[in-house]
């Protein structure tokens, strides 16, 4: 299962590959000096698969997440998300995939503090362009698949710390993304809400969802189907994991 | 992200920081209520003086021959010297000039003086006393409320009729209709044949305390040394017709008083275009200065509202960066910066159009001073006040769309 098809720069991946990075490097300059966070990540992640990242701090997982979320632009190599190659969009094309294609989940769960849990929702419907009304439905809609249909006007500081991070799951999935990119969605949780939060990812799994998983906890890793350890900016193991 | 989407965002932050809000906007605030209110009150005396005091002192294409100019603004005393040595205008004068105009007008003496007016016992002080021709009601459209003014023989005649002034026979005869009862003026008895319209008043002046009597009558005495009028008001029925009988006056009088052609007149044509001189001058100064207290105060407002959409910018960075993940491209963030700056300074200049609207209101009910808010100047208002909420925004708003949305969503 590791390596799905032999890739070479002017490739097309295969339709049912989401997620394809080939030789994924990405420098930073630190005033002068030089650091190398990814040097040369080549992954492919299946529709459909449950994927978890570990690796301790420094070993480039967080860099990689930024990349394959499209926040951030690679220094070289190729980045193919759906199909489509995104490693060299520019910054308003990039907005529309990470509107379109992907749907994060924070370890701060940062939802807007001053809006409702509606309004949050509503947000990437926002910037999609669609118009009000079918703006509230979609947004009401996922609430209610997330167990918040009665939460809906109250403000993230009225909720407790699981039903916020529903409300970010509820963000993540309204404009039905191909990947849902969690980056320590446990961090900030109890370990009962944590367990709990878990059981919504097994079920979004089930149903299609294609979900990674940024974690250096190894319980949380155990849900998903597959994990790949990353150090010192390559992947170091990736393997899978029995149910 | 929409348009309306941005303002109806902008609206909901401005409406959640009130007090923020109204501060940072003051200074548009200021600069809008005075630009609304000083051009209302500037506005208001500009009409009052072309359309009331001119027409109300001179008329409309009619012009005064006199001595010298009545409505004078900073003279210098040498020059008022050489006016009072001047020769007055003497009747003969007077119909010289109205015999040699060969342009179609309409001709009235008049003088003036004060005196007292006397009925039944009640003395009425401080009336204008006046002395005229018949056709000066025609010419300064003093309609007769109740009933006539007097004939051309009348005139002529010099018979002891007269025509009361509003306010004039409301003092004197309250409960009785004054026509045909006889007033005394300076002792000698008149019979009143009718009185004037209500006019008004002038800055506070009130217009209806006058008597009008024919300019041969008695009156002449109690207005003027013998044979000799204040003024020949001409009245022509167009601009260049005007123009065209002053040159004509101009030329009877000169030929009359033996004016070499070095000499200046010594005489003068008073038109309301030179009582409004007097007008203008003021109002230069006025159009001079506002624009520029207006502009400093919406300097400083914009400058303001940059600082705080500088500091909104910064307190909301992780805000940015979470609206950048999901998707906001740089124009929507720009979009939303700038619909919050113009919709804070708009907020502040609709303010100030209404308290400036209100302060001329009430400038207007306290004084004698008239007020006209003008549309245009709101509509200025709205746009000066949107305007400098648009460049106050442009460089914070820009600052926000070019935020990395990795650094952005660090921000703690």
């Amino acid at each position: 299962m590791t390596a799905l098809q032999s890739f070479r720069t002017g490739d097309t991946p295969l339709p049912d590959i989401v997620i394809l990075t080939h030789k994924l490097a990405r420098d930073y300059d630190m005033g002068g000096e030089v650091v190398r966070a990814l040097r040369g990540v080549s992954l492919q992640i299946r529709k459909n698969e449950y994927v978890a990242v570990m690796g301790p701090s420094g070993s480039g997982k967080s860099t990689l997440m930024n990349l394959v979320g499209c926040l951030d632009t690679p220094t070289a190599g190729e980045y193919w998300l759906n199909g489509q190659k995104v490693s060299d969009l520019s910054d308003d094309a990039l907005a529309r995939i990470r509107n379109k294609e992907i749907g994060f989940v924070f370890q701060t769960f940062n939802l807007l503090p001053r809006a409702t849990a509606l309004h949050n929702v509503e947000l990437p419907l926002i910037y999609a362009g669609l118009p009000a009304r079918e703006r509230r439905e979609h947004a009401a809609r996922a609430l209610t698949r997330v167990g918040l249909g009665d939460r809906m006007d109250h403000r993230p500081n009225e909720l407790s710390g699981g039903q916020r991070q529903r409300v970010a799951i509820a963000r993540a999935l309204v404009n039905a993304p191909s990947i849902l990119l969690a980056d320590e969605p446990t961090g900030n949780l109890d370990s009962a809400t944590s367990a709990e939060l878990m059981q919504v990812f097994g079920d979004l799994h089930r149903q299609g969802q294609t979900i990674v998983m940024v974690t250096h906890e190894h319980d949380i890793a155990a849900h998903a189907a597959r994990v790949v350890t990353l150090r010192d900016g390559v992947i170091a193991t990736d393997q899978l994991q029995a149910a | 992200m929409h348009f309306l989407e941005a303002i109806r965002l902008a609206l909901q932050t401005i409406r959640a920081q009130k007090l923020k809000s109204v501060f940072s906007a003051i200074g548009v605030f200021i600069g809008v209520t005075f630009l609304i209110g000083a051009w209302s009150i500037v506005n208001g005396m500009n009409r009052y003086m072309t359309e009331k005091f001119a027409g109300t002192l001179v008329g409309v294409n009619t012009f005064h021959l006199r001595r010298s100019p009545n409505v004078t603004f900073d003279v210098e005393d040498s020059v008022w010297r050489a006016w009072r040595r001047r020769p007055r205008i003497k009747f003969a004068d007077a119909t010289a000039v109205t015999l040699g105009l060969t342009v179609p007008t309409v001709t009235a003496w008049y003088s003036e003086g004060r005196g007292s007016v006397e009925y039944n016992g009640k003395v009425a002080k401080d009336i204008t006393l006046e002395g005229a021709t018949e056709r000066y009601f025609d010419i300064m459209n003093l309609k007769i409320a109740d009933g006539r003014a007097f004939t051309p023989q009348e005139s002529k005649a010099g018979t002891t009729v007269v025509v009361l002034g509003y306010d004039l026979a409301q003092k004197l005869f309250p409960d009785v209709n004054p026509v045909g009862h006889s007033v005394r003026i300076h002792g000698l008895p008149y019979r009143v044949i009718g009185v004037v319209e209500r006019q008004g008043n002038l800055l506070g002046i009130s217009l209806d305390k006058f008597v009008v009597a024919p300019a041969l009558s008695p009156i002449q005495r109690d207005v003027n040394p013998p044979g000799v009028v204040d003024a020949l008001i001409v009245k022509a029925n167009s601009e260049p017709e005007m123009r065209e009988a002053m040159d004509q006056t101009e030329a009877v009088m000169r030929s009359r008083r033996h004016l070499r052609p070095r000499q200046d007149d010594n005489f003068a044509m008073e038109t309301s275009e030179g009582v409004l001189d007097f007008w203008k001058k003021l109002s230069r100064i006025l159009y001079a200065v506002g624009p520029g207290l207006v502009g400093i105060a919406l300097v400083v407002g914009g400058i303001v509202i940059m600082n705080i959409m500088l500091m909104a910018v910064a307190e909301r960075t992780r805000e940015i960066g979470i609206r950048k993940s999901l998707g906001a491209r740089r124009r929507d963030i720009l979009r939303q910066f700038l619909a919050e700056a113009t919709a804070l300074a708009t907020v502040g200049a609709s303010l100030g159009i209404v308290t400036g609207i209100a302060l001329s209101m009430l400038l207007q009910a306290l004084s004698p001073l008239p007020a006209s808010v003008s549309p245009f100047s709101i509509v200025l208002g709205v746009v000066v006040g949107g305007g400098v909420g648009i460049v106050a925004g442009v460089y914070p708003a820009s600052r926000a769309a070019r935020l990395d949305p990795i650094a952005a969503l660090r921000q703690e």
